[in-house]
């Protein structure tokens, strides 16, 4: 076991020195505790280098300590959990957590790649459309695959997610995002007043800034009165906390995202546990209490490995008792810098300098430095030594001309603070520039939001309580809650003191955004370039453009913007903020939305049946409908549908039809109500009748077709495609609803209330005769070709009979209660054994119907119209009905459209294929000459040759012309002959037999 | 977004569909085809407060006639849409 951890402090931090963990950075290994980071066990065990930049391949190190790291990107886990561009800043650390750093070659010390700093004069800015201009064809054969290779992030898994993820929804009075002092004084006030809260914490530990920093609240440590807090907070009756839990997005109407990282601190979930989980929160109010991000300053060098965050440093120190360098130098503009300092000295560190770009530093800092012997320098760091190793020097601008020069093995830099504005920016909020802080707070924040602390740029820790407290208590008692909020957590405030510094111009690369490598160069040529808008900068030059979404460079960046361009920041403006706040991964938005359960799956009441005889399915929309079912010995599925279609034309065979949408009409307007959404007439519909239907939209295109039938006088039973079933409803509702409310007329949606089977082929009778009650009478005479009526099966059980023909046979469909569905389909085979009942699937249904000239889905396309699919006579002239004016437009009418016609090859061995364009014979190929395309086609086992339909340019009065077949997808030509759709039975006999 | 449907309750947007402009009327039977054309294919492209037909399909499947701001998305009115698009239709 691996104890040596040079870096680590003997004592102190919020590490459990009872838990020691292993780890594998790059291959080797290294101990660390429960308690850290990824990035704290790094500095404890001395690791600088933790990977590359994006473009320049440049070692870089730790930056920060928490979710706005640029840097320190790793490939956490292995295999198929690998997951790139993970913040070392946040992952926790677990026993035998395995991190490889990204984009070096071949390793992370000597990383060839680096050979692109030489070129770096054509990597600025705008390169990508500078340099790649041309030739154009380069582009994917050379640059692309050269750039890709170069520049980068992590790799992905490559192989599917095998954890799972879950989504859930929660609703509160008050939602909390943070815990630092203001998001627990807001918990408190909230909670106390009888308001529901959840409160939000992206660590794992609660507390925020007083985890690092300390401090006296209510005159006891902080450490303590996070406790105590705690405990009162558990003990009223509705206040939740969630922490490492992100939220990344709000949403209108008080919907907020976020983001449960359940089991990312273990190696992987434990069983029937997922690993993340995706929270839509509904919350009446929201208070943001995120917390402010320090922003460095921009100088040379300022990505060397050790140049690090100050409010980060003492993160390091005073949390993890893990030291990122030994002789600490400072570079800072502000008060909040010197905490560091005194972090660094309280561990027993010793500090090199302290660079305070302010002239006043104060005479208690003076006598600090005096007393631990270290210069106080009023200027700015310009420039630093060192490389993949870390700092070794910095090179200081004095203030008066002089320069000076510091060793130290790590630098701290301070440049302010910028509050956390991307929660309340997501409803295009522009936040607004405050002055003594020199930064961007919340305005214009969401309804309902509201900002406390230091995301409201309140930065001393009674600021931050006092705000935090009020705003819960304001957001209880607007939720309707007015409860006691009670006394107010009290602190003193520290001074803040800052003279804005963003830049210092030296020799040498000066990083703004770390993570997608722009300089201050690159903003200065963008700006010389024309590219000034905060919105071309961003996307010139992908400042703030990486998977930080710049949280530590954008303020910086348009700093420099405007001083280039002779404009205030506040001129110069933000760009939009967009959530989310931080990366989610995709498999969290698909929840358990995954495989085989990406969407719902619908069962026909036969489907058990039809899996014990293996059949073979296909997925129709949400259903599984049997195909065909193979017989042993059948060489393809060709063989087996010609079976069923011989079986049926010859003896009789039934096929599930339930997916057929299934609505009951009814009241004394039905049939008026039916007149107006149907083309064709339904109010003269005699009782005990069915007739089929069809239904165009609004604009005159056909919309749906089916069979209804009327059950009584004020019941009609309608029939959609499986396709439409939910449209079908939605539209008729709409109509029923909104154009015509005078109607007397209810809907009901029946269409799992039914198992319905189309029973086929001229043995049906006899079938039906062995299932239904013998007292009904099921002669042509008494139940003719389209009667409709409700029938008593053998045993009892109530059904509904309808005699209409899909397939062009003597056919009945006999709808029973879904329940009986599985017992109606095996007593057909029993009862059918003796005259060699068949079942038959979907394709055996198509080629019947392709037979006898039926639209179905294929010419129902949207494009077509009811003269189109030969059914124009349909449209009745006496009442007006929905897209009755638009079908009579003079192009829909046209003698030249495209209609439905049966085509069939002229070698009668040729196999057709739908898609395949239709060309008058002898002319070139091409849109010119294009009349059309074959729609539909299949094997005609009653033809014995390959049959098909098409929607050809004047196809009904060019019946017996041969043209010609082109097919480009699959390099066919061939020769066709248009003739009459309905190639089985023209005159309709075998149906009314 | 949340809809508060006056026959459900307070529900999330993921229980409606939206169709859209909610102000055209649907013609009399004997209109002309440029009324009708008007009423099929007509829309203004409002960015403020705009009518809108909704449809609670997840819920009580009624229509309802939804006031949304197009910018903001705020919601100012919800009623059902009974009738809002008819105009006495020859019978």
């Amino acid at each position: 076991m691996i104890t040596s951890q040079p870096n680590r402090l003997a004592s102190g931090g919020l590490i459990d020195r009872s838990a020691p963990l292993n780890f594998r950075f790059d291959g080797k290994t290294f101990a660390g505790f429960q308690g850290d980071t990824l990035a704290s066990a790094l500095i404890a065990n001395g690791v600088k280098l933790v990977g590359r930049s994006f473009k320049y391949h440049r070692p870089r190190g730790i930056l920060t300590a928490g979710s706005e790291e640029p840097n320190a990107l790793v490939e956490l886990r292995t295999g198929a959990r690998r997951e790139p561009n993970t913040k070392a800043t946040t992952a926790e650390l677990y026993d035998g957590l395995e991190a490889a750093s990204q984009n070096r070659w071949p390793s992370l010390r000597h990383d060839l790649m680096a050979v692109n700093q030489l070129f770096a004069s054509i990597f600025v800015a705008g390169f990508y459309y500078k340099t790649f201009m041309w030739p154009a064809k380069f582009w994917e054969a050379v640059y692309e695959p050269a750039i890709r290779r170069a520049a980068g992030l992590g790799r992905a898994a490559g192989a599917a997610d095998p954890d799972h993820y879950d989504k859930a929804w929660a609703h509160c009075d008050v939602l909390i995002a943070g815990s630092g002092p203001a998001g627990l004084a807001a918990a408190l006030a909230a909670g106390r007043s009888g308001a529901r809260v959840i409160l939000c914490e992206e660590d794992f530990l609660l507390g925020g800034r007083l985890l690092a920093d300390g401090g006296t609240i209510d005159g006891m440590p902080a450490a303590e009165w996070v406790s105590r807090t705690l405990a009162e907070l558990a003990t009223l009756p509705d206040v939740r906390i969630m922490n490492r839990t992100t939220l990344f997005g709000v949403y209108d109407g008080g919907t907020y995202g976020a983001i449960e990282r359940v089991n990312d601190h273990l190696p992987s979930p434990p069983e029937h546990q997922v690993r993340q989980r995706l929270w839509r929160i509904v919350a009446k109010r929201c208070v943001v209490a995120a917390g402010a991000i320090e922003r460095p300053i921009v100088f040379a060098g300022n990505d060397t490995p050790g140049v690090m965050m100050a409010s980060a440093m003492r993160t390091y120190v005073a949390r993890y008792s893990a030291t990122p360098a030994k002789r600490i130098a400072l570079f800072t503009n502000n008060e909040d810098g010197w905490r560091t300092v005194e972090a660094a000295l309280g561990a027993g560190l010793q500090i090199a300098a302290v660079v305070d770009a302010r002239p006043d530093v104060s005479a208690a800092h003076r006598a600090l430095a005096a007393k631990a012997g270290f210069a106080v320098l009023n200027g700015f760091v310009s420039g630093v030594d060192g490389g993949k190793d870390g700092v070794k020097k910095i090179s200081i601008s004095l203030a008066g001309g002089a320069r000076a020069e510091v060793e130290t093995d790590g630098l701290a830099v301070s440049g302010g603070w910028n509050p956390a504005v991307g929660l309340t920016s997501y409803h295009r909020g522009r936040p607004k520039w405050q002055d003594d802080i020199s930064a961007f707070v919340p305005d214009g924040a969401p309804p309902g939001m509201e900002a406390a602390g230091a995301a409201n740029g309140a930065f001393g820790l009674g600021a931050c309580l006092r705000q935090g407290f009020a705003a819960g208590a304001a957001a209880a008692q607007s939720a309707g809650r007015d409860g006691n909020a009670g006394a107010p957590p009290v602190a003193d405030d520290e001074a803040f003191s800052l003279t804005p510094l963003w830049h210092v111009a030296g020799k040498g690369k000066a990083f703004v955004d770390y993570q997608h490598d722009v300089t201050a160069a690159d903003i200065e040529l963008a700006q010389r370039e024309g590219f000034e808008s905060v919105e071309h900068l961003k996307r010139y030059t992908t400042l703030g453009m990486a998977t930080d979404q710049g949280k530590t460079s954008n303020v910086a960046g348009l700093a420099i913007m405007a001083a280039v361009s002779g404009k205030s920041i506040p001129e110069t403006g933000t760009t939009i903020y967009r959530p989310p706040y931080v990366p989610v991964a995709i498999g969290a938005f698909a929840g358990q939305h995954r495989d085989e359960n990406f969407h719902a799956t619908r069962l026909t009441p036969s489907h058990h049946w039809a899996a014990e005889q293996g059949a073979v399915f296909v997925d129709t929309g949400l259903w599984k409908r049997a195909q065909w079912y193979p017989r042993a010995g059948e060489k393809d599925w060709l063989e087996t549908v010609i079976r069923e279609v011989k079986a049926v034309r010859g003896g009789v065979g039934f096929c599930d039809v339930s997916t057929l949408g299934k609505i009951d009409v009814h009241g004394p307007d039905a049939g008026a109500f039916l007149d107006r959404v149907y083309i064709n007439t339904f109010s003269n519909l005699a009782v005990g009748k069915a007739r089929y239907g069809l239904m165009l939209r609004e604009d005159g295109m056909v919309y749906d077709d089916g069979t209804t039938s009327r059950l009584a006088e004020d019941h009609y039973f309608l029939t959609t495609t499986t396709a439409k079933a939910g449209p079908v409803m939605q539209h008729l509702e709409f109509c029923r609803q909104v154009l015509f409310p005078e109607l007397n007329v209810q809907l009901t949606s029946v269409s799992d209330q039914w198992a319905q089977f189309s029973i086929a082929g001229p043995k049906t009778r006899d079938l039906l005769r062995e299932i239904v009650d013998p007292a009904e009478d099921l002669s042509n005479e008494a139940f003719p070709f389209m009667g409709a009526r409700k029938v008593s099966l053998r045993g009892g059980i109530g059904a509904r009979l309808f005699r209409i023909s899909f397939s062009g046979e003597m056919a009945f469909e006999i709808s029973v209660p879904a329940r009986y569905g599985d017992a109606l389909v095996r007593n057909l085979m029993l009862a059918g054994k003796q005259f060699g009942v068949t079942p038959y699937g979907t394709e055996a249904l198509g080629v019947m119907r392709i037979e006898k000239g039926h639209v179905a889905g294929p010419e129902l396309n949207g494009t077509t119209t009811a003269a189109d699919l030969g059914l124009g006579k349909m449209m009745s002239t006496r009442k007006d009905f929905i897209g009755r004016v638009m079908a009579g437009r003079e192009a829909l009418a046209a003698r030249d459209r495209q209609v439905v016609v049966g085509i069939k090859a002229t070698d009668s061995a040729r196999r057709l294929r739908s898609g395949a364009h239709v060309i008058p014979k002898g002319e070139i190929p091409g849109p010119a000459n294009d009349q059309g395309y074959i729609t539909s086609v299949c094997f005609s086992p009653t033809l014995d040759q390959w049959i098909g339909l098409a929607l050809v340019e004047r196809g009904r009065d060019r019946i017996g012309e041969i043209v010609h077949a082109h097919d480009p997808l699959r390099g066919e030509d061939y020769d066709v002959e248009l003739c009459n759709p309905v190639f089985y039975d023209p005159d309709g006999g075998r149906q009314r037999g | 977004m949340r809809i508060v449907c006056p026959f459900c309750g307070e529900r999330e947007l993921g229980e409606f569909t939206y169709l859209g402009d909610a102000k055209p009327v649907r013609p009399a039977a004997g209109a002309s085809e440029d009324e009708v054309f008007d009423y099929v294919y007509l829309r203004d492209n409002i960015a403020g407060a705009m009518s809108e037909y909704w449809y609670h399909g997840g819920g009580c499947r009624a229509w309802l006639k939804i006031t949304r701001n197009t910018l903001t998305h705020e919601i100012s009115s919800v009623e059902p849409a009974a009738g809002v698009g008819a105009r006495q239709v020859a019978r």
